[in-house]
């Protein structure tokens, strides 16, 4: 177990290591939700009577354009210089090297929504400190960071790959989002009905299927 | 050395490789023993880097076995990777991170034990030690090519697979590199390597092989060696008459 999990804090330490370096990706992604939390607002024209109901949606609209901007990034450090290459001539299962860049993009996601998430609490005027809401971004979180992280290692490789991440992500991701919004407005009490009864399961359902079959997809997209 | 019971570092029988409708290696044969340097010549795009990218198991063959270290390449993948070092034309570094963070976080993932230490060792073995905190994006080509080699061997693989190790070094790197190859094989390691540089490939190397027409051959072979080598690096010769 500790030989399978060691590479994977390795992959995920380097990343870290390499984003305090530069803090390039955390800062630009925290501005760019800002800047969509802003333009919602006005957008929107969102009153004290209409707020609940888009709270949910602006929420996870921007956490999704947020993720997809991390995820465009996700392997871009790694081509550069060949460090992906490097990373695969290691003797470490292509599981493991999923798993360590996948576990850096959640940590990095964490991160911004929960900068972000105060920021929409004061906009749109709902209570961040809830445990069912905090359990909902973590979880859909999970399931976006599998799901980009697959699809960012494939975008990588091609030419257009700004634009093919989201075309690909977006369409795999959408239940992942339906999930999300309707847990959230269970959470902050925007919907009536228990985010534990239906859309915790279902979050978690897609979070386990992901964690099975993003890695095994990783290994096949990696091998010429 | 381990291993002794296998008798060659690296055996390629019968190797193809294509890509589309454009064969690159055909039938292709290869031993390189252990303790030899083996050098192959070869103009541009005749398979160098492909062979080489099938030894360190980045890329799969359309049909033919190699075995490296005495482990085939497709069935036991991640054993060939513990048992090579790699020094391809990209330099594996994160810019972003010093020589010794790059060092140390291969030496991690290879599961070397007290892996800082072993990265400085290697560090100082290629007079690099006072480069160790620098950012690898701070040093030049040449240098970053020096931390690519202690990259490649900082896990001290029983054979080096090294496309154009030369390109980048100055005259004093070349010297060196030449040394630390020649105590490799004196170790009992085994090192191919392709160049375009004949004269580094005959004073390197024991062997000196020639890729044309997806297939290797040796000059030393036949009688027509020097000339051989002056056809291998000519884009003509590469050109012409290719699987015919």
């Amino acid at each position: 177990m500790i030989q399978f999990v060691r590479p994977i804090l390795v992959v995920t330490w380097k990343d870290i290591l390499l984003e305090w370096r530069s803090r390039d990706l955390v800062v630009s992604v925290l501005v760019f939700g800002l800047l969509v939390a802003v333009m919602f607002n006005f957008a929107l024209n969102v009153t004290p009577q209409r707020v609940t109901a888009f709270a949910p949606g602006i929420l996870w609209v921007t956490f999704t354009f947020v993720g997809t901007l991390a995820m465009s990034r996700a392997f871009v450090r790694d081509s550069e210089q060949g460090g992906l290459e490097g990373l695969l001539l290691a003797p470490v299962s292509r599981d493991a090297v999923f798993l360590g860049k996948a576990l850096s993009n959640f940590a990095f996601m964490l991160l911004v929504e929960t900068l972000l998430l105060p920021v929409f609490g004061v906009f749109l005027d709902f209570a961040v400190l809830s445990w069912s809401l905090i359990a909902t971004v973590a979880l859909a979180t999970l399931g976006f960071a599998l799901v980009g992280t697959l699809f960012s290692a494939i975008a990588v490789q091609t030419r257009s790959r700004e634009i093919m991440l989201p075309i690909l992500f977006f369409p795999v991701a959408l239940p992942l989002m339906i999930g999300a919004v309707e847990a959230s407005a269970a959470a902050i009490g925007v919907q009536p009905g228990s985010v534990f009864s239906r859309w915790w399961p279902l979050l978690g359902a897609f979070d386990a299927l992901f964690l099975v079959v993003c890695p095994w997809v990783f290994g096949a997209v990696v091998e010429e | 050395m381990p291993g002794e019971a296998v008798d060659n570092a690296i055996a390629v029988r019968g190797l193809e490789k294509s890509y589309g409708d454009t064969p690159v290696l055909w039938r292709l044969e290869l031993t390189v023993p252990w303790g030899e340097i083996v050098a192959l010549l070869g103009a541009n795009g005749v398979g160098k880097s492909t062979l080489l990218r099938i030894l360190s198991t980045q890329t799969r063959p359309d049909a033919g076995t190699a075995v490296v270290a005495g482990l085939d390449v497709r069935c036991q993948a991640s054993a060939v990777r513990r048992n090579i070092g790699v020094l391809a034309h990209s330099n594996f570094l994160y810019d972003d991170l010093t020589c010794l963070e790059n060092l140390t976080y291969y030496a991690r993932l290879f599961n070397l034990g007290n892996p800082q230490q072993r990265a400085m060792d290697t560090l100082t073995t290629l007079g690099l030690s006072s480069r160790a905190h620098q950012r690898a994006r701070s040093l030049s080509h040449g240098l970053q090519k020096r931390v690519a080699i202690a990259r490649a061997i900082l896990h001290r693989p029983r054979v080096l697979l090294m496309d154009e190790p030369e390109s980048g070094l100055d005259a004093g790197a070349i010297s060196g590199l030449r040394e630390t190859l020649k105590d490799w094989t004196a170790s009992g390691g085994a090192v191919m390597m392709t160049t375009h540089n004949a004269g580094i490939a005959s004073s390197w190397a024991d062997r000196v092989g020639i890729l044309a027409n997806g297939k290797v051959r040796f000059p030393d072979d036949n009688q027509s060696g020097s000339l051989d080598i002056a056809m291998a690096v000519s884009p003509i010769a590469a050109n012409s008459g290719m699987l015919g």
